[in-house]
């Protein structure tokens, strides 16, 4: 048995002294470990990086099997963004995030692409980068309904409304106007603008709580149902932006249990 | 093959690092033909090693004397500090002899797969060496890796606001590298690195 496609490097586990088990994402073939001979000597640590975009090849005797990956760099994003640390943060949540959330080898074609053009993005012009994380949000949000745990953000779940969206229920992830949301609203996740269609450039603020909302679900449905926590690399990107929002101390972290909504 | 004794040395031996079950068999064959040569010295030396070897409660590096012998040291300029993940990477900066200041030795990076957080580094000993004072600048020396990077990052957040000068150290081509060999991103890094000549 034998592939060869373009791949995301996901995640590195050290196998020993030189070699390690790598999980790539591709197109056709999802998420995909296998075990690297050299990945962790001098030559391979530089191209088994976390986010890496490589021509990945496995092989394997039965199609079962670990078997083994072999790749070739293709574009060095990880190190493109090592002295950027909102960017790694991103980076490396969004390649931890896919890792523990995706089921291995099962296709997810819809997502490969957006992931592909985000990290393209991501080691694109620095000044850019912080708008990126509107783009990694609805990246989340497209993985959450890659998993089936899909955000209803068009309508309001109680009025029906399409406009004035301001909230979104923890239970049923539906979105609530912030009327409809009445004395509800403080137990409710915040919509921030640009999940809802809203034009206005969003800011830090927003970042925050649309990590928030899919931290919210993530650790709940995609991490939960697992019985495994967020990654920690998630984590550190929710807390590097609640600090740029200025309020790291108060901002809510995406909670690991299901919280109280009407 | 031999007995239980030479099957525990091998075994024993074989759980180093760069040694294999064949290299430890190797070994164990060379200290076997002339233990008085290679084998009692050798036993020695480990028992010595083990009981006198601790982490230096300053810097966290290995030595038989603590505070260190490079703490100690007051040729070494204390008031700067270069911050390593492990002793082998102090071991390899101290081998250059590039650097006189002191040392902090982290005890690895943050690795959400390695299971080590910010609880599990040498950091509040580091903040409280830059608590005492005296210390003008702190040289994150850390791997060019993802997870290097990150740490890097965090010490740089968790440093801010210290009063220290925060560095790292440069990225770019090696010594001896030609162009034409190096790999993409060491390249990459490099130009963005590049200054005027």
């Amino acid at each position: 048995m034998e592939w060869q496609a373009p791949a995301i490097v996901l995640e590195t586990r050290l196998y020993g002294e030189h070699d390690i088990i790598a999980a790539v994402f591709t197109e056709e073939h999802g998420l995909h470990r296998g075990l690297a001979r050299g990945g962790a000597g001098r030559a391979g640590a530089a191209l088994w990086q976390a986010g890496n975009l490589v021509t990945a090849r496995w092989v394997g005797r039965l199609a079962d099997q670990l078997g083994h990956l072999s790749a070739e760099l293709v574009h060095p994003a990880a190190a493109l963004v090592l002295e950027d640390a909102l960017a790694l943060a991103m980076l490396r949540a969004l390649t931890a995030t896919a890792a523990g959330a995706l089921a291995e080898r099962q296709a997810h074609a819809r997502l490969f692409a957006p992931m592909l053009s985000f990290i393209a993005a991501l080691t694109g012009e620095e000044e850019s980068r912080p708008a990126l994380l509107a783009d990694y949000v609805r990246l989340e949000a497209a993985l959450l309904g890659e998993l089936g745990y899909g955000l209803a953000l068009d309508a309001c779940a109680l009025t029906g409304a399409r406009t004035g969206l301001a909230f979104v229920s923890p239970r049923s992830g539906r979105a609530v106007t912030a009327d409809a949301a009445g004395q509800w609203a403080g137990r409710l996740l915040r919509l921030p603008g640009f999940l809802a269609g809203g034009n206005a450039m969003p800011g830090p603020a927003d970042w925050r709580d649309g990590l928030a909302l899919t931290g919210h679900f993530l650790a709940r449905d995609a991490f939960g149902h697992h019985h495994r926590p967020l990654p920690a690399a998630r984590i550190a990107l929710f807390d590097r932006v609640a600090a740029l929002a200025g309020d790291a101390t108060q901002a809510p972290r995406p909670a690991t249990e299901p919280s109280e909504s009407p | 093959m031999g007995g239980p004794e030479i099957e525990r040395l091998i075994a024993l031996l074989a759980r180093l690092p760069g040694l294999g079950p064949r290299s430890a068999r190797r070994a164990a064959l060379k200290m076997l033909g002339e233990p008085h040569r290679h084998m009692l010295p050798l036993a020695a030396a480990l028992t010595e090693a083990a009981r006198a070897v601790r982490p230096c409660r300053r810097c966290c590096n290995l030595d038989s004397a603590d505070p260190c012998t490079i703490c100690a040291d007051p040729a070494r300029d204390q008031g700067l500090i270069c911050v390593v993940e492990s002793v082998a990477d102090l071991w390899a900066l101290e081998r250059a002899a590039v650097h006189r200041g002191t040392y902090h030795v982290l005890g690895g990076v943050l690795s959400a797969l390695g299971g080590v957080g910010p609880e599990d580094l040498s950091l509040p000993a580091l903040q409280a060496r830059i608590a005492e004072g005296g210390v003008q600048e702190v040289i994150l020396a850390l791997s060019a890796t993802v997870d290097g990077a990150s740490t890097a990052h965090y010490l740089a957040d968790r440093l801010q606001g210290s009063g220290v000068a925060l560095t790292r150290l440069a990225q770019g081509v090696p010594m001896g590298g030609a162009l034409e060999v190096l790999d993409d991103g060491t390249l990459a890094a490099a130009l963005r690195a590049r200054r005027p000549a």
